[in-house]
């Protein structure tokens, strides 16, 4: 366990030399949140409310989605297929620990420094330009933290899948791309699920991208009830369990029919 | 006549490079189809709820969409730039290419080109026509000759910033991350400007001059007069902001020292 731990502080650290890129991360945010905010003011135009969330409400979704998206979000999938791709993953068979489950501790630790340096201070800057509704009350926020781990959960299993197709596809750059499009858009980022015609909804309600943004999402926001905050967390421990299972069938077959590629 | 045929060699040796890896082409031109329908599936939701954006109605938006798509196909095939500083500036790279017999920002674009981007010009044509049919848009004799004249300008406005920014790399090494900002903030362009605060309509058209990829030009096509002064300024924009940033550029390659090896 200790060297998990190791791994996340290491790549903390790591970040934290890097420290530019975040400076103008949290400016691209911002910037990025103004034009939805833009945007979303002409669709509301006069409506006081668009599938039960007041425009207040709507930019705090945006600004939520997008400031949960710094920690949730991670490259790993590209640094996985990158190792292969370079053979540096035989190397890293024979070290003594678990390969995936140090990626994923890599990323954590990329979260836990975006979360501190980037979402936090990006989050009080955003509110103070753009109208937002914070949910006031502990619970909300426990409730928010529980799920926007389980974000990061369910993010990163899928990143660990792409990352493995490296293994039988040789180069997923365009792989990659897709899934990062399609997480964009089926996860709620760019739109709150139940904005979505009911057809679509039922077909994503099948899909486990939902529970990467607009879970945490709606929680903040308080567009859900408490029982379906809970109810939605619950689907989200499910979606992190099944996800287990293809990436460990996928893990073994890729070890049996590996090819190094140079290294 | 030099520089054309230096162009179709490049290509040609590219094609081959790309038909040798067939999957991997087909992944990337379906990753980038998938791209920009999410776009599409955004204002078509959008559009489940709301009748007009400013006075701009759904196949308004959707043309200026499709519209936006070709001028930035051919700015993503050919001024595929956008890590410029770390590829060439900070590993040194750029050392060869003044070694080159030809100018040092088009070996650039011959060695950088990703012509299946080019495919978004059919995604572009096909949105524009399936728009323009709904909204009854006919056509003049004299508008496929503007609509190419207008596409070139929003490709130059494109490329014309982002070389500006490629050349910011000669007087600062510093890793920066404006780059992928650019690619939000040229998202703007594809909304009706009307929609923005004052100081963003001003920087969409003067500064940062977006707003000449999408909306400005499109206006034209869908006959909204009071925007036509800035339709007909497209290509002059793009031409005045691609000359300002090739002079930029020569700038800079003077003051290139070269680094790394």
């Amino acid at each position: 366990m200790a060297k998990y731990i190791e791994m996340i502080r290491i790549r903390f650290l790591m970040m934290l030399a890097y420290r530019t890129n975040y400076y103008s991360g949290i400016l691209i945010y911002s910037i990025n949140i103004g034009a939805y905010y833009f945007l979303w003011q002409a669709i509301y135009g006069e409506k006081q409310d668009i599938e039960g969330l007041s425009i207040i409400q709507m930019t705090t979704y945006v600004a939520v989605s997008w400031m949960a998206r710094a920690f949730y979000f991670n490259n790993i999938d590209r640094e996985i297929a990158q190792e292969i791709k370079e053979g540096k993953v035989a190397v890293e068979f024979i070290r003594p620990y678990n390969y995936l489950g140090m990626k994923t501790m890599q990323g954590l630790g990329e979260g836990v420094f975006r979360l501190l340096f980037f979402s936090f201070p990006g989050m009080i800057i955003v509110s103070l330009i753009f109208p937002l509704q914070f949910g006031t009350g502990l619970d909300t926020l426990g409730l928010f933290a529980i799920s926007i781990l389980f974000s990061f959960i369910i993010n990163t299993q899928i990143n660990l899948l792409t990352g493995i197709t490296t293994f039988f596809l040789f180069n997923n750059d365009g792989l990659i791309r897709a899934k990062r499009v399609v997480i964009d858009l089926f996860s709620g980022l760019l739109l709150p699920i139940h904005f979505f015609p009911l057809w679509a909804q039922n077909v994503m309600g099948y899909l486990p991208f939902q529970s990467i943004s607009y879970v945490p999402s709606m929680i903040f926001t308080n567009g859900f009830t408490t029982s379906e905050s809970f109810n939605a967390i619950l689907m989200q421990g499910v979606w992190s369990l099944i996800l287990l299972i293809p990436i460990k069938i996928l893990w073994v077959m890729a070890k049996k029919q590996m090819i190094i590629q140079g290294g | 006549m030099f520089y054309v045929r230096m162009f179709f060699q490049y290509v040609a040796q590219y094609m081959k490079i790309r038909l040798q890896y067939r999957a991997d082409l087909v992944v990337e031109i379906l990753s980038d189809l998938l791209f920009q329908a999410v776009n599409l599936v955004f204002i078509l939701v959008v559009f489940g709820h709301t009748q007009l954006l400013s006075g701009w109605t759904r196949d308004e938006i959707i043309f200026i969409y499709g519209f936006f798509l070709i001028p930035f196909a051919l700015f993503s095939s050919f001024f595929n730039i956008w890590d410029f500083n770390d590829r060439y500036v900070v590993k040194g790279e750029f050392d060869r290419i003044l070694t080159r017999p030809i100018h040092s920002l088009f070996q650039i674009i011959l060695e950088r080109m990703e012509l299946e981007s080019l495919f978004g010009v059919i995604t572009g044509l096909s949105v524009m026509f399936y728009a323009g049919g709904r909204l009854d848009i006919t056509f003049e004799w004299y508008e496929p000759v503007l609509f190419i004249l207008f596409v070139i300008g929003g490709a130059l406005v494109y490329a014309g910033i982002f070389i500006a920014l490629a050349s910011i790399g000669f007087w600062s090494d510093a890793k920066t991350s404006i780059m992928p900002m650019m690619y939000n903030i040229g998202n703007y362009g594809r909304y009706p400007v009307d929609i923005y605060n004052k100081v963003i309509r001003f920087v969409l058209t003067w500064i940062l001059p977006f707003a000449f990829v999408g909306v400005y030009p499109s206006a034209f096509f869908l006959e909204k007069t009071e925007w036509y002064p800035y339709s007909f300024l497209t290509p002059f924009v793009g031409i005045g902001f691609f000359i300002f940033s090739i002079v930029l550029w020569n700038e800079g390659v003077k003051r290139y020292r070269g680094a790394g090896n």
